[in-house]
């Protein structure tokens, strides 16, 4: 086994030629190595869902993977996710509806539901919860990100109607209920 | 900036100033950041609960590959605490540890995996101490002692406290119910490990750049230990990934980092192992509790005699305030006419606790909360109504000298009652279910410092630019809440500028004003009310000088849509660019500021200084459970919450705290627990934490969060900026009794613990069957002496907030006799 590995990625469409430790995982790699520090880290254990990425469109604890293993796989990261400046539905979601606190949890976020939306955009509540159960978040309570993703896949769908919160904000005083 | 319907920034659920940065991955947190020529920083962690450090050989570790500094407790001697009551803790334990995670020395090197390499090179003898591992070795006197500082041998803290004449107030009761009841540790596994880079400028000075809660409290102790003059130091709050509590004290990584990047002339960062930030911790404090409350018939109060016994961990940290505050706000909803509380808190060998969200108040809420169901239920009272019916009033002063300001529970408690149907189900769900009520209080800001002085506990600045655009400086710290986000708003709503002519410089020591930080929900009240004023001060001067410039009356000038135009002929107007210009044409560069300073409270005895706040939130909240009995696991499929917020500046922002309170509650209510363990002899027998990750301490996931129905109620009090209160913990503390309380509802048995594991529901529904009481809970509170007890008669008695026997008890020196120091055997 050599002590460095030359490998050809693939992140966000972009081609990244490094030198990397056999041992590096694709965490360490993509915050480390590609400046790509929109990935965060929260137990290196795979236990927060944190640092999830896509890697050829399925969601992956970035700190279980190696980096040698990504060759010639599509890496996708929270930096990617906007087509220019232009943010992805789930991204302008996210924002408006204030399902982002202390961000941190986000990009995980984010690229765990993009997975789910790009295989179902009208994925049901239950739906999203369950495919986002390995996300902790320790701010939101949740219930706002499963909005966000109700709505960006409204979006995506073809129907932007605004959840009820950002519709009458003056009216939210008589009760905002999820129920 | 009004809208087409003349409504506001204020009031509406705007997108917040930080959000496309947080959803773009853009943001940086302190662990993104990188600076050339920086080297990685591991710390060597104490592997034993209590021992002296004999010796410590560094020679193989600085020998190691890649491997520039080494420091132990020698180059770091000088000690540092958040209190000033306590600067208990070493940067680095110069003679002896405390707790396993205790740090003991630091190694940089060019790679994070050659400084862990070399860590592991560094070689220490110990003398291994007792183990302290609880409260009955912590009662028990007579082994080691932790600290030699402190109330009585492992007694850090006691407190002994009486508002009026509680035995006359027992003797009206008609019901006197006394329960032991015990709340466990918890922590505030924030998603973001702690990190820290320090950089240094090569004149002498240091930049740190850390995820804290609290720069300026962090300058300080930088400032104690690094033995620099303070403006040679400079402290970046950086965004924190969550903080809860967990990043307010001053952590000896950063200031370790500090003197690393010092002595290397190099930037050094550490970014904290989830392991370490369990270590860390500062969590809640595990809380041991004896609460006898006299009752009238119609369940309203006579007296309250609370007794608490904290589990403090290793270290003082906040624990003296954290002890004061387990029974400061007993009184604040509902009216207690004669209050005693006696408060203690012990050292022992494990992570410090400290403040997590609700800072010491939720354990004595759960006791409070708990003990009024069951009252209740003797008394054949609805527990809505019976909370209904004793309200302590606004606009009034407690038994214990707090002053209430605005007050809306009882909106709250109607509204979740309404919602909720409480009426109609409450005890009608059938088996297994059931449906149960809590209330709660808590703090905008306290009302004391923690270093006392005079000024204020925050300021703004603002520098208006010929551009149109207006800088905003505040020391305030963006730790998930929405802090920047409030700040920006309350400069843009007066100015009539949009969110987007702000640009906000935050959290920097060097270059913005002091705010104390981002604890005690005080932000938004104290750095808004500070914002509201700098920004009305700036609108008098442009104000003047635009008056001047179109001949009208400044008093009718209008500031709205980035414009200032006359009221009575909205056509007459320039544009807020051209407003600026007047104004600086006239009197030169324009710069305002803002400071706040919350009121005087008016208790004059000694601890009146925890529990005093400028203005109190109020909760209500119901929730649902269901209780399988076969099993004794607990669900929740609904949670009503109503919270007085006084006036929601962001409604989304506001539902958005809410429901993560509502969220934090359920994992404290069900599942979250700080848990240690001896490891085998084999293995040093040392007390180790359980659960140090992430898998193993249980928090809720999206499958387990209840549905959240949330009303927010708005009683605007005069003291919040546009009306607002605090709403980032409050809606936390009532979630616990309610969950117990719901399961009475439910099976009919009473947990008088969190958190409630499916095992203790099982056992209590199983004595239940066998004939016995069904409850589940620690069964007797230990024999403390409080020590001497200050009498403080009530605004009811006309008093005059000071203790009538303070000259006798005198001013405790905090010097212990010989006595207290060995202890008394067990």
């Amino acid at each position: 086994m050599p002590t460095v590995l030359n490998l050809e990625l693939s992140v966000n469409g972009e081609p990244r030629q490094l030198l990397v430790p056999p041992h590096h995982s694709l965490l360490e790699v993509l915050r480390e190595r590609c400046g790509l520090t929109g990935t965060k880290h929260g137990c290196e254990l795979g236990e927060c869902g944190t640092c999830t990425v896509l890697l050829d469109g399925e969601p992956v604890l970035a700190c279980l993977v190696l980096a040698a293993e990504c060759v010639g796989r599509r890496i996708e990261t929270v930096e990617g996710l906007s087509v220019g400046a232009e943010l992805h539905p789930l991204q302008r979601a996210f924002a408006d509806l204030g399902a982002a606190q202390c961000g941190y949890c986000t990009p995980g976020m984010l690229m765990t539901a993009k997975a789910l939306l790009d295989e179902n955009p009208r994925a049901e509540e239950m739906e999203i919860r369950e495919a986002l159960a390995g996300n902790l978040c320790r701010c939101t309570g949740y219930w706002k990100i499963i909005e966000a993703v109700q709505w960006a896949g409204r979006i995506l769908a073809g129907d932007p109607t605004p959840p009820a919160i950002l519709r009458e904000p003056s009216e939210v005083k008589g009760g905002c209920s999820h129920g | 900036m009004a809208d087409a319907k003349g409504r506001n920034i204020i009031g509406t659920s705007f997108r917040r100033v930080d959000a496309v940065g947080k959803v773009s991955g853009r943001t940086q947190f302190a662990d993104d950041l990188t600076f050339p020529r920086m080297v990685h920083m591991k710390l060597l962690r104490s592997p034993l609960p209590h021992a002296q450090i004999v010796s410590i050989d560094t020679s193989a570790a600085e020998q190691a590959l890649g491997v520039l500094g080494v420091l132990t407790g020698r180059d770091v001697p000088v000690p540092f605490g958040i209190l000033p009551v306590s600067h208990d803790e070493h940067a680095l334990c110069p003679d002896k540890v405390r707790f396993v995670g205790d740090p003991v020395a630091a190694v940089a090197a060019l790679t994070e995996e050659q400084a862990q390499a070399a860590v592991a090179l560094l070689r220490v003898e110990w003398k291994s101490l007792d183990t302290i591992a609880g409260y009955d070795d912590a009662l028990c006197s007579g082994k080691d002692q932790i600290h030699g500082y402190g109330d009585d041998h492992n007694f850090h803290k006691k407190v002994s406290l009486r508002f009026g004449d509680p035995e006359a107030g027992f003797k009206e009761a008609d019901l006197i119910l006394e329960d032991t009841m015990f709340f466990d540790g918890n922590t505030h596994l924030p998603m973001e490990e702690h990190a820290t880079v320090a950089v240094p400028e090569g004149d002498g000075r240091v930049a740190v750049w850390s995820s804290t809660q609290t720069p300026h409290y962090l300058h300080k102790a930088l400032t104690k230990v690094l033995g620099l003059p303070a403006p040679w130091i400079r402290v970046i709050g950086v965004t924190n990934g969550g903080g809860f509590g967990g990043k307010s004290d001053p952590f000896n990584h950063e200031i370790v980092a500090a003197k690393m990047a010092l002595k290397l002339g190099r930037p050094v960062k550490i970014c904290l192992t989830r392991e370490e930030v369990f270590q860390c911790h500062r969590g809640r404090h595990p809380t041991l509790m004896s609460i006898r409350s006299g009752f009238r018939k119609d369940g309203s109060f006579t007296a309250q005699h609370l007794k608490t016994l904290l589990d403090g961990g290793a270290y003082g940290s906040y624990g003296v305030a954290s002890t004061y505050y387990t029974g400061a706000l007993q009184t604040v909803t509902y009216k207690l006419p004669h209050y005693q509380f006696d408060g203690a808190r012990v050292w022992t060998n494990k992570p410090p606790c400290g403040p997590k969200r609700g800072h010491g108040t939720p354990q004595p809420r759960f006791a409070l909360e708990v003990q009024m169901d069951k009252a209740a239920h003797v008394l054949g009272l609805d527990p809505a109504q019976m909370r209904l019916n004793q309200l302590q009033p606004k606009d009034s002063v407690t038994a214990n000298w707090l002053r209430i300001g605005s007050m809306g529970l009882g909106a709250c408690i109607e509204a979740v009652r309404r919602e909720s149907r409480w009426d109609e189900r409450r005890s009608k769900l059938g088996v297994g279910r059931g449906l149960g009520i809590a209330c709660s209080s808590y703090l905008s800001g306290a009302g004391l410092p923690i270093n006392w002085n005079h000024m204020p506990h925050t300021g703004v600045q603002l520098k208006l630019d010929r551009s149109g655009g207006v800088a905003v400086f505040c020391g305030q710290t963006e730790i998930g809440q929405g802090s920047d986000s409030i700040l920006a708003a309350c400069v843009a709503e007066v100015l009539g500028i949009t969110l987007q002519d702000i640009r906000l410089c935050v959290a920097d020591t060097d270059l913005t004003p002091v705010d104390l930080g981002s604890y005690s929900s005080r932000v938004t009240l104290m750095m808004g009310n500070a914002a509201v004023q700098a920004a009305e001060r700036a609108k008098e001067i442009i104000a003047r000088a635009v008056a001047e410039e179109l001949k009208v009356a400044a008093t009718s000038l209008v500031f709205a849509e980035r414009r200032v135009f006359d009221a009575s002929n909205p056509e007459h107007g320039l544009s807020f660019a051209d407003a600026v210009q007047a104004a600086e044409g006239r009197y030169g560069t324009l710069g305002t500021t803002g400071s706040y300073t919350p009121p005087r409270a008016p208790g004059r005895y000694r601890g009146a200084g925890v529990g005093p706040s400028p203005a109190y939130s109020y909760s209500a909240c119901i929730v649902e459970v269901d209780v399988d009995p076969a099993s004794g696991i607990v669900r929740v499929p609904n949670v009503w919450i109503a919270h007085d917020v006084g006036r929601a500046l962001n409604p989304a922002s506001v539902a958005g705290q809410v429901e993560g309170s509502i969220y934090m509650g359920i994992g404290e209510a069900l599942m979250e627990e700080s848990a240690f363990r001896r490891l085998p002899a084999k293995l040093s027998s040392a007390l180790v934490h359980k659960f140090p990750n992430m898998l193993e301490y249980k928090s809720p996931t999206f499958l387990d969060m209840p549905r959240v129905h949330t009303t927010i109620i708005e009683e605007p009090d005069v003291n919040g900026p546009f009306g607002a209160k605090e709403v980032g913990q409050g809606p936390l503390l009532p979630v616990m009794p309610a969950v117990a309380n719901a399961i009475f509802d439910a099976v009919g048995v009473r947990i008088d613990q969190v958190p409630i594991h499916p095992w203790m529901v099982f056992k209590a529904l199983d004595e239940k069957r066998r004939g016995g009481e069904g409850r589940y809970g620690p069964k007797q509170f230990p024999a403390i002496d409080y020590g001497d007890c200050l009498l403080v008669p009530t605004p009811e008695q006309g008093g005059d907030g000071k203790a009538r026997n303070a000259d006798e008890i005198g001013v405790r020196s905090g010097t212990m006799s010989d006595t207290a120091k060995k202890g008394k055997p067990c």
